[in-house]
């Protein structure tokens, strides 16, 4: 199973990004391997950046995504593909997996904040 | 006269007095017999109506196209996410998902969908109210709440400018694309400040805007007696007509508060824009001579 976490740095000791939309990068990876690869984001600037964030960790193949805030269209987005979302995630990257792994994360229900709120934070 | 003649009350900083201006020149033009009509183009505040407290006899839904997925017809090829740059049209494995707030109806996706499987769909984005106050024909914008196409209202409300009259454009504060949309093939304009170091700054701001479009303009310092010198020194250096000072008084405060209009109540200040009026007259004059009045307007009737 591939996860993608929001991540302020490319490795797993990076501070996970509070960000969806706009996250600096995704760390998308196997959390039972601890194979992780880092992926730039080219939608944190701009408009749509939730929507195209989305997009990117779908096309990755990811079935989850670790973060700490999703705002509605991208959670709308993740949710057509089934991606299972994870919000109020912090700590590193390599924490963030860990406490995956053992089952304490709940997926969320719905979006966990407005739309913008990645561009003022 | 400045009858045909399009006139744009702007400001780079909110609260200098826009509406203030606007609605008062057209009273006064009104009175002085002119054909006037005042257009709200501040369609995500609208506050013309307050003052000018007119008889809404018509109104309008103003919507957009944005694309409606038939999921029966649609191969999800993907096509229509790859072309639109606004992420409003995504496929998603198995289903097509639109976001209407994102769509600036550009047309993209029902052009490239091979499958027709999409189709235009009305959003509203607005409101456009007409009717007349007093002897003003007035015409106002209104952007549904949580709408973003502002320009796009803004457009619509300007096609109800007519010729034969003086058309005063209530502008939206500051320097954005509604404001470059409001402004936008009229004949001059009226940039408000008040005379205070944020007054400045933002003139500043609008004088560069206006000198980008290429448009003819004075300025008009609201509550003039407040603040310092600097505007008037700004505008005599760059070489800025200011054609109106209006001082600052606590009585027009209180008629403003009230919704009431300066030029009707406070009988001192009247003279103040009848002769804002005729000097627009004036200017319009001086631009017809140098051959500057716009002849872009392909819009009005």
């Amino acid at each position: 199973m591939k996860i993608a976490v929001t991540s302020t740095g490319d490795s797993l000791d990076s501070e996970v990004d509070p960000r969806f939309g706009r996250a600096a990068f995704f760390l998308i990876g196997d959390p039972e391997t601890m194979e992780f690869a880092a992926v730039a984001n080219e939608n944190a600037a701009g408009g749509a950046a939730g929507i195209g964030s989305a997009s990117l960790v779908i096309d990755e193949g990811a079935e989850a995504v670790l973060t700490g805030h999703c705002g509605p269209n991208a959670e709308r987005t993740l949710s057509a593909a089934g991606v299972k979302l994870y919000t109020g995630v912090t700590g590193t990257v390599a924490e963030a997996v860990e406490l995956f792994r053992s089952g304490g994360l709940t997926a969320a229900e719905g979006p966990s904040v407005q739309s913008h709120f990645g561009m003022d934070n | 006269m400045p009858d045909d003649f399009v006139v744009a009350v702007a400001s780079g900083k909110g609260g200098t007095g826009k509406t203030t201006i606007a609605a008062n020149l057209a009273w006064a033009a009104c009175e002085s017999g002119r054909k006037v009509q005042y257009l709200d183009c501040d369609v995500e505040e609208p506050n013309g109506h307050i003052f000018l407290r007119p008889d809404i006899t018509a109104g309008r839904q103003v919507t957009i196209d944005v694309p409606q997925v038939d999921s029966e017809k649609c191969t999800t090829c993907g096509k229509c996410g790859q072309i639109c740059q606004y992420g409003a049209i995504i496929c998603i494995k198995d289903s097509v998902l639109t976001f209407e707030q994102l769509c600036h109806s550009c047309g993209g996706c029902f052009r490239i969908c091979s499958d027709e499987a999409i189709t235009p769909k009305p959003l509203e984005i607005g409101t456009i109210e007409c009717g007349k106050a007093g002897g003003i024909d007035f015409v106002s914008g209104k952007l549904n709440v949580g709408h973003v196409r502002t320009p796009t209202l803004i457009k619509e409300v300007k096609k109800y400018i007519r010729k034969e009259c003086l058309a005063i454009i209530d502008v939206p504060p500051g320097t954005s694309c509604p404001v470059v949309e409001a402004i936008k093939d009229t004949d001059f304009v009226l940039l408000v400040t008040e005379p205070t170091p944020f007054g400045l700054n933002d003139l500043k701001l609008a004088v560069a805007l206006v000198r980008q479009v290429n448009l003819p303009f004075a300025v008009v310092i609201n509550r003039h007696g407040i603040g310092n010198e600097d505007v008037e020194e700004y505008c005599q250096a760059e070489n800025i007509a200011v054609v109106m000072k209006l001082p600052d008084n606590r009585r027009i405060a209180e008629a403003y508060s009230s919704g009431k209009m300066i030029a009707d109540v406070l009988k001192e200040y009247k003279e103040h824009f009848s002769k804002l009026c005729d000097d627009l007259g004036d200017i319009k004059e001086k631009l017809n001579e140098q051959g500057q009045l716009r002849i872009r307007r392909k819009n009005i009737q």
